[in-house]
């Protein structure tokens, strides 16, 4: 790829991105190009070097705040005209409420995806507590002179720790994949409002 | 390694690296190239926190025949290069209280 197909590119994966910040951006990539070719480079090998273009904007959405990307995804590209305004404040109790029940219907999803970890961790913590509760038994039955009730607890306490070291590993698991799905989905929404004009 | 402590380092490798005289991005890069991979984007995000923390200042120059962007140290730049050194004095006494243990057993 030579570095105006690369610039070009770039600029088109930006777009949606504040115009000051693209323009410094592409900017900083052309300076570090045309050092590498001059450093004695071919301006292949220094577009190379800067790396794929899907990289650096993968990298450059995850830095930038989803707040910055809304802001100017919002901002209308020119005046708006009379009639527009009026109509968009008469559709407001239409148009604002149908955003609001999407963000709202988003919002329920992703507390649904954490309730599971939350549930997750609440069996562990039970499981854990009937360990005790169980030796607890133990002690009970023993005291009592019920040999059979003391070995049934006992054997309850060891089945309840086993699987609460189980649901301990599971809960983990589940809570890093959410974390994980996370940092994806913010990925995606940010993506959202970048680089869809151009395309 | 933890992204806070890195961040930390990276930032002050960055300072190092203009601490004796300015320098450019692709210079950055390549200076600390022996010691560290860092990516472009990373160097942009890490100048421009830099640069809002008036620890460098950016000037623009021509070098043949096109624009070039100059990093110089700011006094603050210099401090937090001095104030690294005595956080990395406690890091070496974190670090001998974490492995104390080893050096006990063995």
């Amino acid at each position: 790829m030579g570095k105006a197909e690369f610039m070009e590119t770039l600029r088109k994966r930006l777009a949606g991105l504040p115009q000051a910040e693209i323009e410094e951006r592409l900017a900083f990539y052309n300076e570090m190009i045309d050092d590498r070719i001059e450093d004695g480079l071919t301006e292949e090998e220094a577009v190379a070097e800067v790396g794929p273009v899907e990289d650096v904007v993968n990298q450059i959405m995850s830095e930038i705040p989803l707040t910055a990307l809304v802001r100017e995804k919002v901002r209308p590209k020119r005046t708006l005209r009379v009639w527009e305004i009026i109509l968009l404040v008469l559709g407001s109790p239409i148009w604002l409420s149908l955003l609001i029940a999407v963000f709202a219907v988003g919002l329920s999803l992703y507390i649904v995806l954490w309730s599971v970890v939350v549930c997750l961790w609440t069996v562990t913590l039970s499981l854990a507590a009937g360990v005790f509760a169980c030796l607890f038994e133990v002690f009970v039955y023993q005291k009592a002179g019920n040999l059979g009730g003391a070995i049934f607890a006992g054997g309850t306490a060891l089945a309840c720790a086993g699987l609460a070291i189980l649901m301990f590993f599971a809960s983990v698991a589940a809570t890093k994949g959410i974390a994980r799905l996370t940092k994806k989905m913010i990925l995606g929404i940010k993506s959202w409002f970048v680089g869809k004009e151009a395309a | 390694m933890d992204g806070q402590l890195k961040r930390g380092l990276l930032d002050v490798c960055v300072l190092a690296a203009i601490k004796n005289e300015d320098s450019y991005g692709y210079r950055i890069i390549k200076d600390m190239k022996p010691y560290l991979e860092m990516s472009e984007s990373t160097l942009y995000t890490i100048l421009k926190r830099l640069e809002a923390a008036s620890m460098l200042t950016v000037r623009t120059a021509e070098h043949g025949g096109r624009l070039r962007k100059y990093y110089r140290i700011t006094p603050l730049g210099l401090a937090r290069i001095e104030e690294f050194r005595d956080e990395w004095k406690q890091i070496e006494s974190i670090y001998r209280f974490i492995t104390r243990e080893d050096t006990n057993c063995g």
